[in-house]
C-alpha cells in the first residue's frame, strides 16, 4: 500500500533520475581494458627484447599447456601442498593447544611467553640455514620450515581470542554450575573461535611463503624448486607459469579460509586479527 | 530569510539507480524569520534530517527550492552552519583546532581565528580545554565544542541535527538552558531537529510537526511561552502541558 | 579512601590473606623460566656435536669476536643501506597509489587488478625473477624490499582512504572545504592511522625481503652472513646475525610504534588487513 502511494507521489512529481550511460558503472570493462592494453604491450615488446630475460604472454601461456601437458606440473604441485598440508596442520594442533592452556591459565603463560616472544620477534626466514643443517633437504625440513612460519599468528591469536572471552560470559557458565571443563568447550573455545580463525587466515599467507622459501632453497622437489631450476636455465617463461600458480594458490587458499571463516563465526561480524 | 518551496525529495534504490525507492520528502513549503527558533519535530523517517542537510546544501532537492535570503541554495555556503547529531567533530584536532576549524577553511590568519575560538569557547564554557582531544572529554562538552565552530563562523541560520540526542538527559537539560542563553545573545536563526516533544516546546517559537511516508509537514504550532524560559519552571506551566497535549495528539493523528 | 569507608573496612574487619599464591611472583617465574631454559642449552649443548648445536657462551664469544673483527658492522651497514633505500620508495609510492586508488574510482579500476594479483602472489616467488633480471648486487635486493613493502602499505592506505565516513567529509562541506581541501584537512588526517598501520607491516615484511634476498645472493649483508656461517657450520657464528636480526625487527617495530602515538595520538590502534 505504501509503496504505490511512493510509486503514485514519484509519478506526480514526474521524476525519473536520468540515466546517463557512464563508464564508472562499469569497473569491470575499466579493468579488462586495462589488462588488454597492458597484455598487448607486453607482447609487442617482449616479443623485441632478449627472451632469457624477458617472456611474453603468449609464450607463457604455450610453456603453461606444456607444463600441465607433461605432468610435471601438477606432480610439483601436489607435493607442495602436501607439505603444507603436514606443516599447516601441526601447527594449528600445537597453536590452538598450547594457545588455549596459555590464554587460561597466567602459570603457563608466564613460563612460554618469554620464549614465545622471543622466537616470534626473529624473522623465521633467518633460521632456515639452520633448519637445513638439522632437518637435511627432504620432506622432513619443508615441514619444520612451514610449521614455525604459521605456528605464531595461530598461537598469538587463539592466546588473545582466549583472553578476550569475556568475565561476563564466562560467570553465565558458573550461574549455570557448568565444570571447568564445560566452561572452556561450551564457552571458552566457542567465543575463542573467530580470534583463532582470524590467525589462521593470517596463517595461510605466511605458510605459503615459508613453503616457497624453503623450496627455493632446498632446490629438489615442489613449485619453489621449479623456480630455481627454470631460473638457473633461463627459462623465464616457465618461470612465470609457476609464479601464475602460485599467485592463483594464494588467492584460493585466502578465499577457502575466508568461506570457512564465514562460517565458523557466523555468529560475529568480523574480527580483528593480532599482528 | 529562510523559504522552503514546494520541495520533494525522492531516495532511489541502491543498486538500479532507474529505481525509486521511497519518497522521503513531499512538497514541503516552510518559511522561517529572521530570528525565529524553529524545530522541525516527528518520529524517525519522517524526512526531517533529509529536509535539514537540503538546507544546509549537502542533498540536493527533486523537485522545488530552499532560498535563503532571496537566493537559491544549491552547495553549503558562509550564510548556514551545521551542528551534527554525531558531534562532527574532527577526532585528530583538539577542541581549539576543532573550533578553528571552518575559519582556518575560510583562510583567516592563524592568530586572528585562535583569538576568535577561544572566545566561542569561553561562551559554551569551555575556556581551559583548548589541548584536549574529543574523545578526552564528554559528550556534551563535545557538542558545546561543536556549537562553538558553528557559531564562530556567524552564520545567519544555524543548523542543529538532533544535537543533544546522544547526551544523557541531565545534560541535555543543561545544555538547553545554554543553547537558549547563547541563542539570545545573538541574531541567529535556529532551525532544530529533534524527535523530544518537550524539547521542541522548551526550545522554539515554532513546531513543526513533521509525518512519514512520505515525509510532509503536518502541523505548524505557535509556542506562545514566554521568554526567558530558563527562569522559573516552564515546563510546569500549563500552557506548556496544553502543547504538549496537541502535539502529541498532532503526531499521532 | 574517607574516613567512612576506613571505619566500614575496620569493622568488617578485612585484611589480604598472606598465603603463598604462585600467581604473585609471574615476573620471578618468567625470569626463571628463561634462565633454566639458558642453562640447560648450555650444559645440554656442550655435549652435542658443535657442528650443529651451539650453547650460550658460544655464541656470546662469536659475537664478541665478529664485533671485534669489525666484519659484522661492515655487513649489517651494507644491509642497512639497501634495506632504507627499498623501503623509503615502497612506502612513497604506496601511500601515493593508496591515496590515489582511494579517492579516484577510475586510478582504482585501471590499477586493481595488478595489485591485487601482485599482492596475493607471494613475493618471494618473485626473487629468482627478479635475480635473473637484476643480477645479485644491490638493486635486485632493493627491487626485492620494496616489492616486500609496498602492498602492506598500499593496501592500508587505499582501504583507510575508504573508510573514511561520509558524516567526516560532509564536516569539510558544511563549512566551505574544496576537494583540495577535503584531501588534506579530511581524508589524509582521517587515514593517518590506517597508514600507519600499514607502515608498521611494511617495515617487517621489507626486513624479511632483505634477509631472504641476501640469502639467496650470498654475496652481502646478514642473510649473506647467514649462509656463509650455516655452510661453514659455524653454529655459534650463525646465531650472532640471527639475534642481531630479532632485535633490528623488535627496535623498527617499536620506533614505528612511538611514530604512530605521535602522529595519530587522537586514536588507539587502528586495524591492520
Amino acid at each position: 500500500m505504501a509503496v504505490s502511494l511512493d510509486e503514485q507521489l514519484i509519478q506526480e512529481l514526474a521524476l525519473r533520475r536520468e540515466q546517463r550511460w557512464s563508464l564508472y558503472d562499469h569497473p569491470n570493462l575499466i579493468r579488462a581494458g586495462s589488462v588488454m592494453i597492458f597484455l598487448i604491450l607486453w607482447e609487442f615488446y617482449g616479443r623485441r627484447v632478449d627472451p632469457l630475460l624477458l617472456t611474453y604472454p603468449t609464450a607463457v601461456a604455450w610453456a603453461a599447456v606444456q607444463l600441465i601437458w607433461s605432468g610435471e606440473l601438477i606432480r610439483q604441485l601436489l607435493v607442495s601442498l602436501g607439505s603444507l598440508a603436514a606443516g599447516f596442520g601441526a601447527s594449528l594442533l600445537l597453536g590452538v593447544g598450547l594457545g588455549v592452556a596459555m590464554g587460561r591459565s597466567r602459570l603457563a603463560e608466564a613460563i612460554l611467553d618469554p620464549h614465545v616472544n622471543a622466537l616470534y620477534a626473529t624473522p623465521q626466514v633467518a633460521l632456515i640455514p639452520l633448519l637445513m643443517m638439522w632437518f637435511g633437504l627432504g620432506f622432513g625440513v619443508k615441514v619444520v620450515v612451514i610449521f614455525l612460519f604459521v605456528f605464531f599468528p595461530i598461537l598469538i591469536n587463539t592466546v588473545s581470542g582466549v583472553k578476550n572471552v569475556s568475565a561476563s560470559m564466562v560467570e553465565v557458565g558458573r550461574a549455570y554450575l557448568a565444570s571447568e571443563r564445560q566452561i572452556l568447550f561450551k564457552v571458552v573455545f566457542p567465543a575463542a573461535v573467530p580470534f583463532i580463525m582470524a590467525g589462521v587466515r593470517l596463517a595461510v599467507g605466511r605458510g605459503l611463503v615459508g613453503m616457497i622459501v624453503a623450496e627455493l632453497f632446498t632446490a629438489i622437489t615442489g613449485l619453489g624448486a621449479m623456480l630455481t631450476l627454470y631460473g638457473n636455465l633461463f627459462e623465464t617463461a616457465r618461470m612465470f607459469v609457476v609464479i601464475i600458480v602460485l599467485g592463483l594458490l594464494g588467492i584460493g587458499l585466502i578465499q577457502a579460509t575466508q568461506m570457512l571463516e564465514r562460517r565458523m563465526a557466523r555468529w560475529k561480524e568480523t574480527e580483528r586479527a593480532v599482528n | 530569510m529562510l523559504e522552503v518551496r514546494h520541495l520533494s525529495k525522492v531516495f532511489f534504490e541502491q543498486n538500479d539507480s532507474r529505481k525509486p525507492g521511497l519518497v522521503a520528502l513531499y512538497d514541503i513549503c516552510l518559511t522561517v524569520r529572521k530570528k525565529e527558533f524553529v524545530c522541525l519535530l516527528g518520529p524517525s523517517g519522517c524526512g526531517k534530517t533529509t529536509l535539514i542537510r537540503i538546507v544546509a546544501g549537502l542533498l540536493p532537492a527533486d523537485r522545488g527550492e530552499v532560498l535563503v535570503n532571496g537566493n537559491p541554495v544549491t552547495s553549503p555556503g558562509r550564510d548556514r552552519c551545521m551542528v551534527f547529531q554525531q558531534f562532527g567533530l574532527l577526532p585528530w584536532r583538539t577542541v581549539l583546532g576543532n573550533v578553528e576549524f571552518g575559519l582556518e577553511i575560510e583562510g583567516v590568519p592563524r592568530e586572528e581565528r585562535r583569538d576568535i575560538s577561544r572566545k566561542y569557547l569561553e561562551l559554551v564554557g569551555l575556556n581551559g580545554f583548548e589541548d584536549y582531544y574529543p574523545h578526552q572529554i564528554s559528550g556534551g562538552m563535545q557538542q558545546r565544542v561543536g556549537i562553538a565552530r558553528a557559531l564562530s563562523k556567524k552564520p545567519d541560520i544555524l543548523l542543529m541535527d538532533e544535537p543533544f540526542g546522544a547526551v544523557d538527559a541531565q545534560t541535555r537539560e543543561q545544555l538547553q538552558e545554554e543553547l537558549l542563553k547563547i541563542w539570545a545573545k545573538t541574531d541567529t536563526t535556529v532551525i532544530f531537529v529533534t524527535h523530544s516533544i518537550d524539547e521542541s516546546i522548551y526550545l522554539s517559537d515554532r513546531v513543526v510537526v513533521m509525518h512519514s511516508r512520505p515525509g510532509r509537514i503536518k502541523e505548524e504550532v505557535l509556542v506562545d511561552l514566554p521568554r526567558p524560559r530558563w527562569e522559573g519552571d516552564v515546563k510546569a506551566d500549563p500552557r506548556f502541558a496544553r502543547l504538549r497535549t496537541d502535539i502529541r495528539e498532532s503526531l499521532r493523528g | 579512601m574517607n574516613a567512612l569507608e576506613e571505619q566500614a573496612l575496620a569493622e568488617i574487619s578485612l585484611s589480604p590473606s598472606k598465603g603463598f599464591r604462585v600467581t604473585d611472583y609471574l615476573g620471578l617465574l618468567r625470569a626463571s623460566s628463561v634462565i633454566l631454559l639458558l642453562i640447560v642449552w648450555e650444559v645440554f649443548g656442550r655435549d652435542v656435536n658443535p657442528l650443529f648445536l651451539s650453547y650460550p657462551t658460544a655464541i656470546a664469544r662469536a659475537c664478541v669476536q665478529l664485533l671485534i673483527s669489525g666484519e659484522f658492522q661492515r655487513q649489517a651497514l651494507g644491509s642497512l643501506e639497501v634495506y632504507a633505500v627499498g623501503l623509503v620508495s615502497s612506502l612513497v609510492l604506496g601511500i601515493f597509489l593508496g591515496l590515489l586508488m582511494g579517492r579516484y574510482r577510475l586510478a582504482e579500476y585501471l590499477l586493481d587488478p595488478y595489485v591485487y594479483a601482485l599482492d596475493a602472489t607471494p613475493r618471494v616467488a618473485l626473487i629468482p625473477l627478479l635475480l635473473l633480471w637484476f643480477g645479485l648486487g644491490a638493486p635486485a635486493k632493493i627491487a626485492i624490499v620494496f616489492l616486500s613493502g609496498l602492498f602492506p602499505v598500499l593496501m592500508n592506505t587505499f582501504s583507510g582512504v575508504r573508510t573514511v565516513s561520509a558524516s567526516l567529509v560532509d564536516i569539510g562541506r558544511v563549512y566551505g572545504a574544496g576537494e583540495a581541501k577535503i584531501f588534506t584537512k579530511i581524508i589524509v588526517p582521517a587515514a593517518l592511522p590506517f597508514i600507519m598501520a600499514g607502515v608498521r607491516l611494511a617495515v617487517g615484511r621489507a626486513l624479511i625481503g632483505i634477509i631472504t634476498a641476501e640469502m639467496f645472493t650470498a654475496v652481502t649483508g646478514m642473510g649473506a652472513l647467514l649462509i656463509r656461517y650455516s655452510s661453514a657450520f659455524a653454529t655459534d657464528k650463525f646465531f650472532v646475525p640471527v639475534i642481531f636480526l630479532a632485535l633490528l625487527g623488535v627496535i623498527l617495530s617499536r620506533a614505528v610504534e612511538l611514530l604512530q602515538r605521535r602522529l595519530a595520538p587522537w586514536k588507539e590502534t587502528e586495524g591492520a588487513l
